[in-house]
């Protein structure tokens, strides 16, 4: 059976405390279902706005419900980039490293990829800075629409509960 | 006397399968009966687990643990350091119709490849001619078979009861040559099939246990490492017969009836389990990701054909789709299109290496076998690099295109492990496992060697969403990652050491960074007619990072000819050794004289003539990074810059970090003073970041212009020719106008294999 944990240890995982033999004991057995309601409410508890989190999508991102019944994805310093279905990169600000120069920030020449055959792109929170996501990409790539979550059928088929409402 | 009429029609109509039946005929059948119900064979229930679960985890536990100890035994056999050292080997256990029941540790790509050989004999009716026989062996290691690559060389015997065939164990070895056009089991230059080496095509080549002896003597004289082949055909031929033992013992216990069961039952059991973990782990969805690898053939130090000398890159964008009934596809739709080089892969290569990543995270049990298989659907382009649609493709290193188009999936998967919470199974993606040393001639005992360096083997892995990834430590092909002992390598290779270090850097950046890689200086000692060569990405990184972590570090090549080393040895001066931990700033060359030193970003070469005294380092990749680098600890940046896994210039430009450092040479990061930096940094950002939507716009107009290299442009026309769909969405995405494409005969570069097809006649 699988082994549920405490509040307090989802917390040591989240943050990056976790002592390494706990964590190789998670890694080691079966997963604990209980983990997603725990870990959602922690996030919840830790982040500075109201909305309902459906789903993490990343770090710092959100699939949250608004009170319309919509659901968007929103950074934890509270700017939203719009429908959970749509590419929240197109709706971020992109920095593109495709010149020696601006790879030479990131590595020394001979270790950094070149940029007449690879780029790097780098998207920030609109709100706070934060860098989300770094594709490295030959130019002319289309942004990468990494995730759309089935929120419905995991909540409703997968976790056997209706998603919830405003 | 002649053979009677009467003798051979009796044999023909002997059948070796199952109640009479042909192994043809229960091939089929097993087919029909899981498109029919959707379940493997048939078995919507699995009677013999549900009654007797003891019994039937005894079952597994013996048959498991057998193959694993065979591995283990066998392995002893072998000499070459890539199989006793770094354990390159596999046992699986099959069906009779080549289905995987049981597999060993190791390179388990194989679980289902000699499967793929088995499947070929029954369906070119091996059973009639040349026969299945008790005391067969049978070989293959032909890629368009079903094989990775030619050097792993596949033993295959199958295991008779009462007349009838109850499975087949196959067993594989990595050798260390094939008899290329170059040595080392995995080169640069083959572009066909005919360059490869040699290839067997599921042979017989045994009977009553024992090896025939015009197999011997051919295949003798076919390869460069005589003694390295027959030592590595003895362990696979080892282990296959203790493990046949092993199920004759199983059988004569439990019955053969119970046996049959079984084994069906563990590779239904099998799919259900994947169904299982994708539903217990992921959120049903759509995930998309993508790699690349360079192909830089149009530099003087790649000696290939002329209509191979194209700049090109790999493309492997991948979409994973997990359904709300825990089934999943994995297309590969809009990956470019083979090649002239040495990195194609045949489908089954493809689909069942995927299974040597997913136990290493959705599937980390002993339970690999072909039900994974039955519950998953594959879509691979029809022509692409994992599905050619010629049988003159070369395939020596297929891995280098492999490797980097598996990695996203598990990057792909981890956006679920996040989702769900999992954060301890999250990985950023994995290192580009080269570079690849290789090449060959007269050792320092005198003899005709190969080698091929297996320090691949300890990359540095991908970060986690809670900790930085392993330094130095695994490769994603084989999870048992080592290094290697140099004292061993020394012994095996005529290459000494002038040091093994971590390589700063090289770890993609990130909140959690990516694993290290580590570099070794090694110097050609007591070589006589030896060439090396570069194997490895130079140009580009094969993976991305995640969620604000970065990519790992691309490659370069380091290697001196003409050195005055023999010289300095003897003057007691100062030489090269350790690490080149930044390559901007070359240490090396400040104690070296040399008639030539190449340091550049072609990280891919045909062999090079190295004299004694020459050097060559070998630079093994890092790991890929997670999460926003400003927010990686101070003390682990400390301990980066302490510890020399980054080089201080970047701790201020990557990380915000400011610092000091005292009279013994410590960094000390200032928590304070990096956090006001970090806030300026983000502020950095905001200023220079665009809009998404205003910097789409002109990358637009740069496609209209088709202003990009034309490897780059190169890459686009081969995916595009495959993949319609690729096109459209191409063209959606950026909005530009129906008519709009990118061919290969616009690039003015040579277009072999384009259009015309040599397809396979068997």
């Amino acid at each position: 059976m699988a082994q549920e944990y405490d509040r307090r240890t989802i917390e040591e995982l989240v943050d990056g405390t976790i002592g390494f033999p706990k964590l190789k004991e998670m890694l080691s057995s079966f997963k604990d279902p209980g983990r997603f309601d725990t870990y959602v409410s922690i996030l919840q508890e830790r982040v500075p706005w109201d909305d309902k989190i459906l789903l993490p999508y990343g770090e710092h991102l959100y699939v949250v419900l608004k009170k319309d019944g919509s659901r968007v994805i929103k950074c934890d310093c509270g700017h939203e980039f719009g429908d959970y279905r749509q590419n929240w990169k197109l709706n971020a600000l992109v920095y593109v490293r495709d010149d020696e120069q601006k790879m030479a920030e990131l590595y020394p020449k001979l270790l950094a990829p070149d940029p007449q055959w690879q780029v790097i792109r780098e998207y920030y929170c609109p709100g706070c800075g934060t860098q989300l996501e770094v594709e490295a990409v030959t130019p002319w790539y289309p942004v990468i629409h990494d995730y759309e979550p089935d929120i419905d059928a995991f909540y409703e088929q997968w976790l056997g509960r209706p998603v919830p409402k405003p | 006397m002649a053979i009677r009429e009467s003798d051979l029609a009796a044999k023909q109509t002997k059948t070796i399968g199952w109640n009479g039946k042909t192994l043809k005929e229960m091939r089929r059948e097993i087919d029909e009966l899981t498109k029919e119900t959707g379940y493997y064979a048939g078995l919507e229930k699995l009677p013999f687990k549900e009654s007797e679960p003891i019994r039937f985890e005894k079952i597994f536990a013996k048959l498991r643990g057998g193959v694993v100890h065979a591995r283990e035994t066998a392995k002893r056999v072998a000499a070459s350091p890539i199989v006793e050292q770094e354990g390159e080997l596999c046992f699986t256990l099959y069906t009779p119709e080549g289905d995987s029941v049981v597999t060993s540790t190791g390179i388990i790509i194989h679980v289902g490849t000699m499967g793929s050989a088995i499947k070929f004999m029954i369906e070119n009716d091996y059973e009639e001619n040349p026969g299945i026989e008790p005391g067969d062996i049978f070989c293959n290691n032909d890629c368009q078979v079903g094989n990775v690559h030619p050097c792993d060389v596949h033993t295959i015997v199958p295991i008779f009861w009462e007349g009838e065939v109850v499975g087949w164990v196959g067993g594989v070895t990595h050798v260390i040559d094939t008899g290329a056009t170059a040595p080392g089991s995995m080169c640069v230059g083959p572009v066909t099939r005919y360059d490869d080496g040699y290839q067997i095509a599921c042979r017989k080549i045994g009977r009553n246990d024992e090896l025939l002896r015009d197999w011997l003597v051919e295949s003798q004289r076919s390869i460069r490492t005589t003694k390295y082949w027959l030592l590595d055909e003895r362990t696979r031929v080892a282990g296959c017969h203790m493990i046949r033992d092993l199920v004759l013992s199983i059988i004569e216990e439990e019955g053969i009836d119970a046996y049959k069961q079984f084994i069906r039952e563990l590779i239904e059991e099998g799919r259900r389990g994947l169904i299982n973990r994708l539903k217990a782990m992921t959120v049903p969805g759509k995930y998309r990701q993508v790699a690349f690898v360079d192909v830089p053939y149009r530099h003087p130090d790649v000696d290939v054909p002329p209509y191979a000398k194209v700049d090109t890159i790999m493309h492997a964008p991948s979409e994973i789709t997990i359904n709300p009934d825990g089934s999943w596809e994995l297309s590969f739709d809009g990956a470019s299109r083979w090649g002239w080089h040495s990195y194609n892969a045949q489908p089954i290569a493809f689909t069942s290496g995927i299974w040597v990543m997913m136990t290493q995270t959705l599937i980390p049990n002993d339970r690999v076998n072909d039900g994974a298989v039955y519950a998953t659907q594959f879509v691979l382009p029809e022509g692409g690099w994992m599905k050619p649609d010629d049988i003159r493709t070369a395939h020596s290193y297929a891995w280098h295109f492999l490797v980097s188009a598996w990695s996203p999936l598990w990057r792909g998967l981890s956006r679920a492990y996040f989702s769900r919470g999992y954060l301890e199974e999250v990985n950023a993606g994995n290192a580009n496992t080269s570079n690849w040393l290789q090449g060959g001639g007269f050792n320092q005992y005198d003899t005709i060697h190969a080698v091929n360096s297996f320090e691949a083997a300890a990359e540095g892995t991908g970060a986690s969403a809670v900790r930085d990834g392993l330094d130095h430590a695994a490769a994603i092909w084989n999870p048992e990652g080592d290094m290697g002992d140099m004292e061993i390598w020394e012994l095996a290779e005529p290459l000494l050491y002038l040091g093994r270090s971590i390589k700063p850097n090289t770890g993609g950046y990130g909140k959690y960074r990516g694993g290290c890689g580590y570099e070794t200086l090694r110097m050609v000692w007591n070589a006589k007619d030896w060439t090396m060569f570069f194997m490895g990405n130079g140009y580009m990184s094969s993976d991305c990072g995640l969620m604000g972590g970065y990519p790992a570090a691309a490659g370069y090549r380091f290697e001196a000819h003409g050195t005055d080393l023999k010289e300095r040895f003897e003057k007691r001066l100062p030489f090269p050794q350790g690490g080149d931990p930044n390559p901007d700033d070359p240490q090396y060359e400040k104690v070296l004289e040399s008639k030539e030193i190449k340091r550049d970003k072609q990280a891919i070469t045909t062999e090079a003539i190295f004299e004694n005294y020459d050097l060559y380092l070998n630079y093994l990749r890092g790991g890929p990074g997670f999460g926003d680098p400003l927010e990686r600890k101070p003390e682990h940046i400390e301990a980066d810059l302490n510890g020399g896994y980054l080089l201080p210039e970047y701790a201020e430009k990557v990380y915000g970090a400011v610092f000091t450092r005292d009279e013994k040479g410590r960094y000390h990061v200032d928590p304070k003073k990096t956090e006001e930096r970090r806030k300026q940094i983000r502020q950095e950002r905001l200023k220079r970041g665009k809009p998404t939507r205003e910097w789409m716009k002109k990358e637009r107009e740069r496609i209209l212009r088709k202003e990009a290299a034309v490897q780059v442009q190169h890459m686009y026309a081969s995916s595009f020719s495959l993949s319609e769909k690729f096109l459209n969405e191409f063209r959606t995405f950026w909005n530009l106008p129906e008519s709009w494409v990118v061919t290969e005969e616009e690039l003015e570069v040579p277009t072999f294999g384009s259009k015309l097809k040599l397809t396979e006649s068997i």
